[in-house]
């Protein structure tokens, strides 16, 4: 009984989060048909993310077929350990591990796309901040207070945080966090195409997130056509019939 | 060619009814001549039962109902399986799609007052039907074991828990463990691909039996079997089923596999009301997702159960809400069984009664606030005075006269 009450009494601060403190995702506008992208994406993919974050439901055979990679290629590029084509995209870190690192265990990211949505990621990788009193020195606009570092610092640069001062409803202000900002200009141009590559590790965590995603957009007005002809004898036919009907 | 065929059939049909039944059920089933829109239910909801049970067996061939395996076996169909990822949007998008069909069928019963004598039974046995149906469809959201699978069936089955006495021992028994877990899961799966699609089997057999025993009701509400043809006797606004309703049918079918496949190809998530985002995070019982609610069919009568504070009363008003339905074929008193013929207090009752059950439906995904949950009391309320006042206000209520024959 008292889990049942506090399933419910959870489900109130369901709003804040919802919310998301007031912050307005980035649009992705990543697009699953663009090969190069999609290889830019599984790169990154794979020399940043797994490190820590497994995609256990997904075979590199998969992947190479579906981004026209051959499979020296995918060797090559994508796959570093002595595994078979057919293998899973899984990692060697130990769960007891990374949870003693991290705080947490990194989730596996095969279906994060469906989880989260391609917009969060997108607004989730590109507004980590510096926050000193975090454990591991940054924190993010959409997750707060997360576990992970900003891996991909180097191609980005810092940021921090820019505030603003709201009032509530109570008449107090208080200081909230509206966006993020590069600290040093310099590293406006790297910034630049940061947002790029993010757009392709999305686009690649959006195809490992439903791979068989496109075939499903390509078969589906075939079978819409094929019915809309279908009605169309169905209703002759249905009309023939009950000429004699009065 | 065609002796043999006859002979066959006679050799057949001395062994087995088969021309009988042909002819009790389809073309000598004679239904009345008017069916409009809303009489296409039926068939649909039969359709989509049939879609549900092919496409339920293919996953079930490669789904493992194992805690630890079962999220990603759904995830191995999805990916590994030929045509996996269709055969589970036909299930998962066929489940809302039989609510849709029900609730319209349930709908027309109300408009036409298909419920009333001598449809009691057959009433009862749809209610039945649907009763099973919510029990198939919550048993088989456990099932991909993700984080609502998990959270929503915790908070379901907690509610047993409400229960004095022995509640939590029930809700423990039911569970197979203190709370969801593995033992849950395969005997929820055995339920869903066993226990309940037999019985839900057997009673729509018995729901068509019944109702080709009594003969359909039609949008008029009157009994084509009043006036039959002196020689014949077959009612003269009766035509056989077959082949008239079953090629008018076929064109019910086709529209309904446009909405069905568009979903199914182009929205299988359905943003969320179908398939939620956040059943793609394995179940996991250490952490509790910020917002749990049941799928929308569930939601109106969630919503009733939340808008009650003392959670007791509110359990019993949730399962009040479902059985009250039971009592309508006797609840009604109107001397008319159409809403055409139904007057002005009728069709005004019925109107509140939708917005409400609509109401209630949205508000049951919402994270409640004391607005919302101010309007899910109102909503409730009008919900049960529909009911409960149904046998005045159906009575005083200013009925027109009903034609002979059908219009």
């Amino acid at each position: 009984m008292r889990k049942w009450i506090l399933a419910l009494t959870l489900l109130l601060p369901g709003m804040a989060f919802a919310a998301g403190g007031g912050i307005e995702l980035l649009q992705a506008n990543n697009d699953l048909r663009d090969k190069a992208s999609l290889q830019a994406g599984a790169k990154l993919f794979v020399n940043y993310c797994m490190g820590c974050h497994s995609a256990q439901y997904v075979r590199f055979g998969r992947v190479g077929k579906d981004l026209g990679l051959t499979d020296k290629e995918l060797r090559e590029n994508l796959m570093f350990g002595a595994e078979k084509v057919g293998d899973m995209m899984t990692i060697a870190m130990d769960n007891k591990d990374s949870a003693k690192w991290f705080g947490v265990i990194p989730p596996d990211l095969s279906v994060i796309s469906r989880a989260r949505g391609v917009d969060w990621l997108y607004t989730y990788l590109l507004t980590f901040y510096l926050d000193p009193s975090r454990p591991m020195g940054v924190n993010n606009l959409v997750f707060k207070d997360v576990g992970m570092p900003h891996v991909m610092w180097e191609r980005q640069g810092w940021q921090k945080p820019v505030y603003e001062t709201v009032t509530d409803a109570g008449g107090k202000t208080h200081e909230v966090i509206k966006s993020v900002e590069l600290i040093d200009k310099a590293d406006e141009a790297k910034a630049e195409q940061y947002k790029k590559d993010v757009r392709d590790l999305v686009n690649f965590l959006d195809y490992i997130g439903e791979p068989a995603k496109l075939e499903r957009l390509d078969l589906g007005w075939k079978v819409i056509g094929f019915l809309f002809i279908f009605l169309i004898f169905a209703i002759l036919l249905k009309l023939e019939y009950w000429r004699d009907v009065h | 060619m065609s002796k043999i065929l006859t002979a066959s059939l006679d050799w057949v049909d001395t062994r087995f009814p088969l021309s009988k039944l042909w002819n009790e059920h389809l073309a000598e089933y004679y239904a009345p001549k008017n069916f409009n829109f809303w009489y296409y239910f039926g068939s649909l909801a039969l359709l989509v039962l049939v879609i549900q049970i092919i496409t339920g067996i293919l996953l079930a061939t490669n789904y493992k109902p194992d805690a630890g395996m079962a999220f990603a076996s759904v995830e191995y169909i999805m990916r590994d399986v030929e045509y996996g990822w269709l055969i589970r949007y036909l299930h998962s998008t066929g489940a809302s799609f039989f609510f849709i069909m029900v609730y319209l069928h349930m709908f027309r019963a109300m408009l036409y007052g298909s419920y009333r004598k001598p449809r009691e039974l057959l009433w009862i046995l749809g209610m039945f039907i649907y009763l099973c149906l919510m029990a198939e469809a919550f048993l088989g959201y456990l099932l991909p074991w993700g984080q609502m699978s998990f959270w929503g069936a915790q908070v379901i089955i907690s509610l047993f828990g409400a229960i004095p006495v022995f509640g939590e021992e029930l809700a423990i028994w039911v569970r197979g463990d203190y709370v969801i877990a593995d033992a849950t899961l395969n005997r929820f799966f055995v339920y869903h691909v066993v226990s309940v699609p037999l019985i839900l089997l057997v009673l729509v057999v018995m729901h068509i039996m019944a109702l080709h025993q009594v003969g359909s009701n039609n949008p008029d509400g009157i009994e084509i079997k009043k006036n039959k043809d002196p020689k014949t006797g077959i009612p003269l606004d009766g035509i056989p089923f077959h082949p008239y309703y079953t090629v008018k049918d076929i064109v019910g079918v086709a529209v309904f596999l446009i909405f069905f496949s568009a979903v199914v190809f182009y929205a299988p998530e359905m943003w969320g009301y179908f398939l939620e985002a956040n059943n793609f995070f394995p179940a996991d019982p250490m952490k509790t997702p910020e917002h749990i609610a049941p799928l929308w069919f569930f939601t109106p009568f969630y919503a009733i159960l939340r808008a009650i504070p003392d959670k007791l009363t509110g359990v019993i008003a949730m399962g009040a809400s479902i059985m009250v339905w039971f009592l309508l074929p006797w609840i009604d008193r109107s001397p008319v069984k159409s809403i055409r013929y139904k007057g002005g207090i009728f069709k005004f009752a019925l109107l509140l009664f939708v917005i409400s059950f609509l109401g209630l439906c949205y508000l049951g995904m919402e994270t409640p606030t004391p607005t919302k949950t101010l309007f899910a009391q109102i909503f409730s309320f009008i919900y049960f005075a529909f009911f409960i006042l149904m046998p005045w206000y159906s009575k005083w209520d200013n009925t027109k006269p009903v034609p002979e024959r059908v219009t």
